[in-house]
């Protein structure tokens, strides 16, 4: 008896040894914001199509869990919406990971509609007060006899913690809002619910041909009461600052990247990374915003 | 000589692999519940358990100030199985009782199968149909506007563990003595008294294990309610009101939240709540199913 039992814990310590061995990795992990996910999918997919050795996989999850991806080294390059807090920072810098910060593209912030809502805009302020919930029917805002349904994201996304820092003013989301797994559910539900409002990154608009999705309605926002409102789609707007909710989206590596990961960087932040960028939906990034990546990447 | 060396070899070897898988179970058991308890008792020096169970608000990055309450996942937890049960019980309960006593044989042989197959559809998929289809027909039904709530998360979870319930009431039905069936006939009542006052409470402690199974499988869910029921943290309104239950919050936010930080160790305390919940129910089920075997002994 004492003799199998020995036998037995002999087994399970082999077994727990044999599942400890890690595999070897060498494909580009590539992880984090949702909003990011499906325009780094087309770039990777593009990249990969003209440079056959590159392999790249792409995860979405949310901003705060590429970014957790890069702190635990179980990913190469974190796709983030939002900036990092200083505790990631700090997290970062504990675990010997030094993360360097690329901007890939820059998102209008959307706040969407039903069709069926007759409102067309909206002021920065108003838009924060729907979303603490201080604001709970239409008819507050316009001739629309129906509550308000508040669809956001959950909070490891980057687009909640911008909203929450830019828009609500530091403030707690209303609890009643329905938080979705993605960009993309938040535009199914808002194309069901009449009630409904949203917030999405503005490549999400677009069906596949490129024109804003049927039973949609894309408001338009400026930044104070009297001010003029623009559209997240009017690049304009979006170069000099006039849309209030503009934010760049980012890439993060750990320290200065090897040399896989910086080429497919600087082809993604290249005029043939850019055109895509701008074809997707999304802006192509600034000359500022350009001369910083390439300092980040040497 | 030789010959039995190795037959005593090979019994040794064969009887060493069962401790083996014996000893394995107990260690993953008792190592989950561990680990539960170590990573779940710091939360607790910053949290009063007291706050922990019974505040509503829970909002851990909150920029004003973090709360931990999980009383309202607690009560979407259970409001959203209980109205599962409510519906997928009585569901149950009906179709074992055609499978076993009123369906021709050849029905029942392709009925079963297609119910077993019900088990297998991932859960995803079950979600899914959430979002396209009940959540829908929910909101035109109720005219809310949208289908992400509680009633939705109820149906779904209904449909993942009638296969379950079916199953086993079906199977336990089928176990009672024909003898009953037939005295109970020869004494001139119908087939419906016979189903219903003989074998049915015959067959009782089967039919309540199957359903407290079915719970269990309701109150784990994950995705499936992760999808369907839109993940509000306010506490419930009622049955048409977005609910987030604490297999959802888990999933939601474990993926991101730094490590060892309050927020951390919170999330495995709820995991911790939601354990000793189960076990609760397994342990009723436990006791029940052994107080009706003493009785019909």
């Amino acid at each position: 008896m004492k003799k199998t039992l020995i036998v037995a814990l002999a087994v399970i310590g082999l077994l727990a040894t044999v599942l400890m061995a890690a595999p070897a990795k060498k494909m580009i992990q590539v992880k984090g914001s949702d909003t990011m996910v499906n325009l780094v999918q087309i770039l990777a997919e593009e990249y990969m199509g003209k440079n056959p050795g590159a392999a790249i996989a792409v995860l979405g999850g949310g901003s705060g869990t590429g970014i957790t991806g890069l702190i635990n080294q179980t990913c190469d390059i974190a796709d983030h919406s939002r900036e990092w807090r200083q505790k990631e920072i700090d997290q970062a810098w504990e675990k010997g990971v030094s993360p360097r910060f690329f901007i890939v593209a820059v998102d209008g912030l959307s706040i969407v509609v039903n069709e069926k809502n007759p409102i067309e805009k909206l002021t920065m302020a108003q838009v924060g007060a729907l979303y603490r919930g201080e604001i709970k029917s239409w008819k507050m805002l316009g001739p629309y006899e129906k509550p308000v349904s508040l669809y956001g994201r959950q909070s490891n996304s980057g687009t909640y913690t911008f909203m929450q820092e830019f828009v609500l003013g530091n403030k707690n989301f209303s609890t009643d809002t329905k938080e979705m797994n993605g960009n993309a559910q938040i535009i199914e539900s808002i194309l069901q619910d009449e009630s409904g409002v949203g917030y999405v990154g503005v490549g999400y608009l677009y069906d596949k041909d490129g024109k804003i999705r049927k039973g949609l309605r894309v408001l338009n926002i400026s930044k104070t009461p009297d001010g003029e409102a623009f559209a997240p789609t009017d690049k304009a707007a979006i170069d000099s600052g006039k849309y209030p909710i503009s934010r760049p989206l980012f890439q993060a590596a750990n320290g200065k990247p090897n040399a896989e990961i910086a080429a497919f960087i600087a082809w993604e932040t290249g005029p043939e990374g850019q055109a895509i960028v701008e074809r997707e939906g999304f802006f192509a990034i600034s000359p500022v915003h350009k001369a910083q990546n390439d300092k980040n990447l040497k | 000589m030789k010959k039995r060396t190795w037959t005593n070899l090979k019994e040794s070897a064969i009887r060493a692999f069962f401790l083996t898988c014996g000893i394995l179970a107990v260690l993953v058991l008792i190592g989950i519940f561990a680990t539960l308890l170590y990573t779940a008792v710091p939360a607790f020096k910053e949290i009063r358990l007291s706050e922990f169970l019974l505040k509503k608000n829970w909002d851990p990055t909150s920029p004003e100030k973090a709360e931990f309450g999980i009383l309202s996942m607690i009560v979407s937890t259970l409001m959203v199985t209980g109205g599962a049960l409510l519906l997928a019980v009585p569901i149950g309960i009906g179709v074992a009782a055609y499978l076993s006593d009123v369906a021709h044989w050849r029905v029942r042989e392709i009925v079963k199968p297609i119910v077993e197959i019900l088990a297998a559809i991932p859960s995803v998929v079950v979600g899914f149909l959430g979002i396209v289809l009940f959540g829908p027909a929910i909101a035109k039904i109720f005219h809310t506007g949208n289908g992400l709530n509680a009633i939705n998360g109820s149906v779904l979870l209904a449909i993942m563990s009638l296969p379950t319930i079916i199953s086993i009431s079906e199977d336990s039905l089928n176990s009672v003595p024909p003898a009953y069936n037939e005295a109970s006939l020869a004494l001139g009542a119908s087939r419906w008294q016979t189903l219903f006052r003989v074998k049915v409470p015959a067959a009782l402690s089967g039919i309540i294990a199957a359903c407290m199974l079915g719970m269990g499988r309701a109150i784990g869910e994950t995705m499936t309610v992760l999808m369907a029921t839109g993940n509000a943290r306010a506490f419930p309104h009622g049955f048409l009101s977005s609910v987030r239950t604490m297999t959802a919050n888990i999933a939601i936010e474990l993926g991101e939240v730094p490590y060892y930080t309050t927020h951390y160790y919170a999330l495995f305390a709820i995991g911790l709540v939601l354990f000793i919940m189960t076990f609760i129910v397994n342990m009723a089920a436990d006791i029940i199913l052994h107080k009706y075997q003493e009785r019909e002994q």
